[in-house]
């Protein structure tokens, strides 16, 4: 929280983090939604991911059963839901507990202590109760009874214990609106339209969240409240957008542009699975969206969907695309558009299924038998999971070959403000259906595009164009199953040119801050924002330090080399071991890279991020 | 589907320009003919076929039928039949797989595609081995078997075909000799026909690695008393001299000769494979002297690709969003200036 000084009695700051922490059932996503929607609202950039246990409903008042929902909100372009906290709101000790690292001295927290019962502060691993020993001082502490005054506030609405206890979220978030100078209409409007039938759960929330607002303000919180000015954003309509919605949205675009129906084959996977979710809403667009026996299912009817003629997407997570491994294989060989969705998560095996990583480059990369090319390609902040996925469909369709998108937990999860785009907006999706009145002669299955070696889309239903496609080699031009040896060679350079050609169809690799220099940061995909947040301001201060972050991924832009050429120093950051690194030598020997990588299943933290920058730059 | 223009086919149409490579005396063989002559009986455009299939000898199935096709990974024909249809309900989509493709590797796919009853085709080519791996027990191999993966005799019990198929809930399940075309035909055109998952077993002889295996059913010699061909409303009569029979006994079924111990032909089971319940067909899916041949089980119920259509027919009808682009600008939106 950057404080400016102000005369007037409202203080005006630049930024903000605000986490709201409780047990999973204490409705922490909800407060954290409602807060970043009536933030955004107000004209702020925002910023905000969720954090929530594995288990669906943990023991209440465990250290893993806590949820979180974090925002940044600010008055300049936010990247990053931040990295230190100024406000936590903990609704128990256990919650406290799991989040206090997160909070650096100096900061507010606000507590419901009506919970900080022995039996809670033991669930919590406490020994003695962490309010009175005198740990918490370097803190401003804010003791509120939430739950006591909760039950006071709506003890006439006429609900049991129970329910009452269901509103003190609303309390929690009244008093942080307060102290945000935010108004309470739009939470209002939501619980009335949410809950219209319902009036009992209305009225309890209302007056819960109306006499938390009143609370602080009665009590005086802190010495003023005060205010986000609105971010200087470009102007437009916009709407808070999280990733996996936005991939979705992407692919309704692309089928749209494309003219052709979308077909979804997936099986449900931690973080993929709202993607699913979002596009069986959607079935009036023409959507076929199947949820399969299992992964490799999901993927095998997006084959044959795809060979039938559908713009065919499946979803899934890294273990769900071990399982689809071999079928995409098919793919290649069959030479079918499709996009595999890998929304990355902690692994190997189970790994870490709510926490984010981006270990999955080199499996997207590589994890086939045999030479098995695919376009690899990798979103990098919520709101451009919309633009990646239609890009994903339009290189699918307009090069007949399988395409990786990958994004991960932190983005998907994520939220932003995204400028509304329409489908007039996209560019054109050229796809390669045929009729026979296209063939001259003899129909050839393999035959190819010369710009983008493309083969042809001849689907099932179309007279004329009968043919067999499969696994086995094919001869080139034919199609025709083909054991010959120089015909193999062959194949497998064409597949691999194939996918080459698609440089001559993305954009340049672009470089933020420095264009030439001292340092280039390195990264690829959802470490955008951090990675963007941290060079950014080390270049404002005049450092010699510009961010080259990839999208592109196979095939790479042409100029890497030309960008690399221009810095003495090089340093590839990823949430993994270094595996873009690893890609990156093997591509370009000439240059030397250095490499940081954290693996804990979260993302970089900025001030990390600036520490280890100037670190490098200071040792030139 | 009367279609003045429709195009009068051979089953010279069907046949592509690829050599085909079986074994010679292979039952497949047999197979492809059946389908070949029957595909232009059922009143459809060629274009609108899909053959697709796995990974086994059978697999090689589409390469052979001039119509569209793929030659799938092993195991996953169902599944990628599965996305064939849905997108494109207009088309006939059948499946080509074997023992080892639909009831080990790919078994999950096989008894979903079942479950779902979505309007398939898939021929079971049940050779009871793998032969394209060269001879090792398939999940339908029977105790005891000698292969060259259990060389001192299969000790895992087999799946059958028929009773896993209705125990997943299949609303058609039929079973061929692998050697009797007019039959194979006959059932073919009844599987296009039916709408749903039709599995049609075909008892597949392989000539190289377990010649014979269903030769105590098809044997010129036995196979009047040890097949029972049956077909809807019509008694289970079979037999040389059409003197068999079978009835209910306790809660099994027996045979019995008609003449002996009071036996009328009354007394014989009339077939009814549009019977909801399971009971019968499974017994009849399971008999194995006779084996039960003919079309076991025909119970329509709506498809789900139809149920898939008719929701979004539905959903057109309610939706909020007309477009996309309404999609997209709906909800909590906000100006920046």
């Amino acid at each position: 929280m950057t404080q400016e000084n102000s005369s007037l009695d409202k203080q005006s700051v630049k930024d903000v983090v605000i986490r709201f922490v409780g047990d999973s059932g204490d409705g922490m996503q909800l407060t954290g939604t409602q807060f970043s929607t009536t933030s955004a609202l107000l004209g702020n950039d925002i910023a905000t991911f969720p954090n929530y246990p594995s288990e669906i409903r943990a023991p209440q008042g465990t250290i893993y059963g806590v949820s979180g929902f974090q925002v940044h909100i600010g008055e300049s372009a936010i990247h990053t839901p931040g990295d230190d906290v100024d406000v936590l709101v903990a609704m128990n000790p256990a919650a406290l507990k799991v989040n206090i690292n997160a909070v650096q001295p100096g900061k507010t927290i606000i507590v419901d202590s009506d919970s900080f019962t022995s039996k809670n502060i033991e669930k919590a691993g406490y020994k003695e109760n962490p309010l009175i020993t005198g740990e918490l001082d370097s803190f401003v502490v804010i003791e509120a009874p939430i739950t006591t005054l909760t039950r006071e506030a709506i003890k006439d609405v006429g609900l049991n214990k129970k329910a009452m206890d269901r509103s003190k979220n609303m309390f929690a978030l009244g008093m942080v609106y307060w102290m945000f100078t935010r108004p309470l209409n739009h939470t209002i409007e939501f619980f009335k339209k949410k809950f219209s039938n319902k009036p009992m759960v209305i009225e309890a929330n209302i007056k819960a969240l109306k006499a938390g607002y009143n609370f602080a303000q009665t009590l005086e919180l802190m010495p003023s409240p005060l205010v986000v000015l609105p971010a200087k954003m470009r102007p437009g309509t916009y709407r808070i957008i999280n990733g996996n919605t936005a991939t979705a949205w992407g692919f309704l675009a692309a089928a749209e542009k494309s003219g052709l129906d979308l077909y979804l084959g997936s099986y449900p996977i931690t973080p993929a699975t709202d993607i699913l979710h979002e596009l069986v809403k959607h079935l009036q667009f023409g959507v076929k969206a199947f949820q399969a026996e299992d992964e490799i299912a999901g993927i095998s009817s997006t084959i044959g969907a795809s060979f039938a003629g559908k713009l065919a997407i499946t979803t899934t997570s890294g273990p769900g695309l071990a399982l689809k491994s071999e079928a995409l294989g098919l793919a290649v060989m069959t030479e079918l558009p499709i996009v595999v969705v890998n929304v990355q998560r902690g692994g190997p095996s189970t790994g870490l299924p709510t926490k984010t990583e981006q270990s999955d480059l080199l499996q997207a990369l590589y994890g086939r038998n045999g030479e098995s090319p695919a376009i690899v390609i990798a979103a990098s902040t919520p709101e451009n999971c919309f633009d990646y996925a239609f890009e994903a469909s339009k290189l699918a369709l307009e090069h007949m070959t399988p395409v990786i998108l990958l994004t991960d937990g932190y983005i998907a999860n994520g939220s932003a403000p995204w400028k509304i785009k329409k489908v007039e907006d996209m560019p054109d999706i050229t796809h390669r259906q045929i009729t026979a009145d296209d063939v001259e002669g003899e129909f050839e299955p393999y035959s190819r595009d010369k710009d983008t070696l493309a083969r042809p889309w001849a689907i099932p239903g179309t007279p004329g164009l009968e043919h067999r496609i499969g696994g086995l080699e094919k001869a080139d031009i034919t199609g025709n199953v083909s054991m010959d040896p120089r015909n193999h060679e062959h194949m497998t350079k064409l597949r691999q040119a194939k996918v080459d050609k698609v440089a001559d169809s993305i954009p340049d690799l672009k470089v933020e801050g420095a264009q030439e220099g001292d340092l280039l940061v390195v990264g690829w995909g959802g470490t955008f924002g951090s990675m963007f947040t941290a060079v950014n301001s080390m270049h404002e201060e005049g450092k010699s330090i510009g961010l080259a972050h990839f999208n592109y991924i196979n095939p790479m832009p042409k100029n890497v080399e030309d960008v690399f050429s221009k810095f003495k120093k090089i340093i590839v950051c990823e949430l993994n071991n270094g595996q873009f690194h690893t890609v990156l030598n093997a591509k370009f020997p000439k240059f030397e890279y250095m490499k940081y990588n954290k693996i804990q299943g979260l993302p970089f933290s900025v001030l990390d991020l600036i520490n280890k920058f100037n670190q490098i730059l200071d040792n030139k | 589907m009367t279609d003045s223009n429709m195009p009068v086919y051979t089953y010279k149409d069907f046949a592509s320009d690829q050599e085909v490579r079986w074994c010679p005396g292979c039952d497949d063989y047999v197979v492809l003919k059946s389908i070949q002559k029957a595909l232009p009986q059922m009143g459809r455009r060629k274009e609108e076929f899909v053959f697709i299939s796995g990974i086994g000898c059978s697999s090689r199935f589409p390469y052979y039928v001039d119509t569209y096709g793929m030659h799938g990974i092993h195991g996953r024909a169902a599944a990628i039949a599965t996305g064939v249809k849905l997108a494109n309900r207009e088309l006939s989509v059948w499946v080509a797989s074997g023992d080892g493709d639909s009831l080990a590797i790919g078994g999950n796919h096989f008894i979903h595609l079942i479950r779902r009853n979505i309007d398939i085709n898939l021929i079971l080519f049940n050779n009871e081995i793998y032969g394209l791996t060269k001879g090792q027990f398939s999940p339908t191999s029977l105790m005891g078997q000698k292969t060259k993966s259990s060389p001192y005799g299969n000790i895992q019990p087999p799946f059958h075909p028929g009773e896993l198929a209705i125990g997943s809930s299949s609303r058609f399940f039929a079973r061929v000799p692998g050697g009797n075309t007019k039959m194979q035909q006959a059932v073919f055109i009844e599987a296009e026909k039916f709408k749903g998952t039709s599995i049609v077993e075909v008892l597949q002889n392989c000539v190289i690695f377990n010649d014979g295996a269903f030769d105590k059913y098809t044997d010129r010699a036995v196979k009047d008393d040890a097949q029972l061909y049956v077909e809807h409303g019509k008694p289970m009569i079979f037999g040389k001299n059409s003197d068999k029979g079978i009835v209910l006994d306790g809660l099994k079924l027996k045979v019995v000769t008609i003449g002996e111990d009071g036996v009328t032909e009354d007394d014989i089971l009339v077939h009814d494979a549009k019977e909801k319940d399971t009971t019968l067909h499974l017994m009849l899916a399971r008999l194995h002297m006779p084996v039960v041949t003919g079309i076991i089980r025909a119970v329509e119920e709506k498809t789900y690709d139809e149920l898939c259509t008719e929701r979004i027919e539905q959903m057109k009808s309610q939706a909020k969003f007309k477009s996309v682009n309404e999609l997209f600008a709906s909800g909590e939106t906000y100006e920046v200036k």
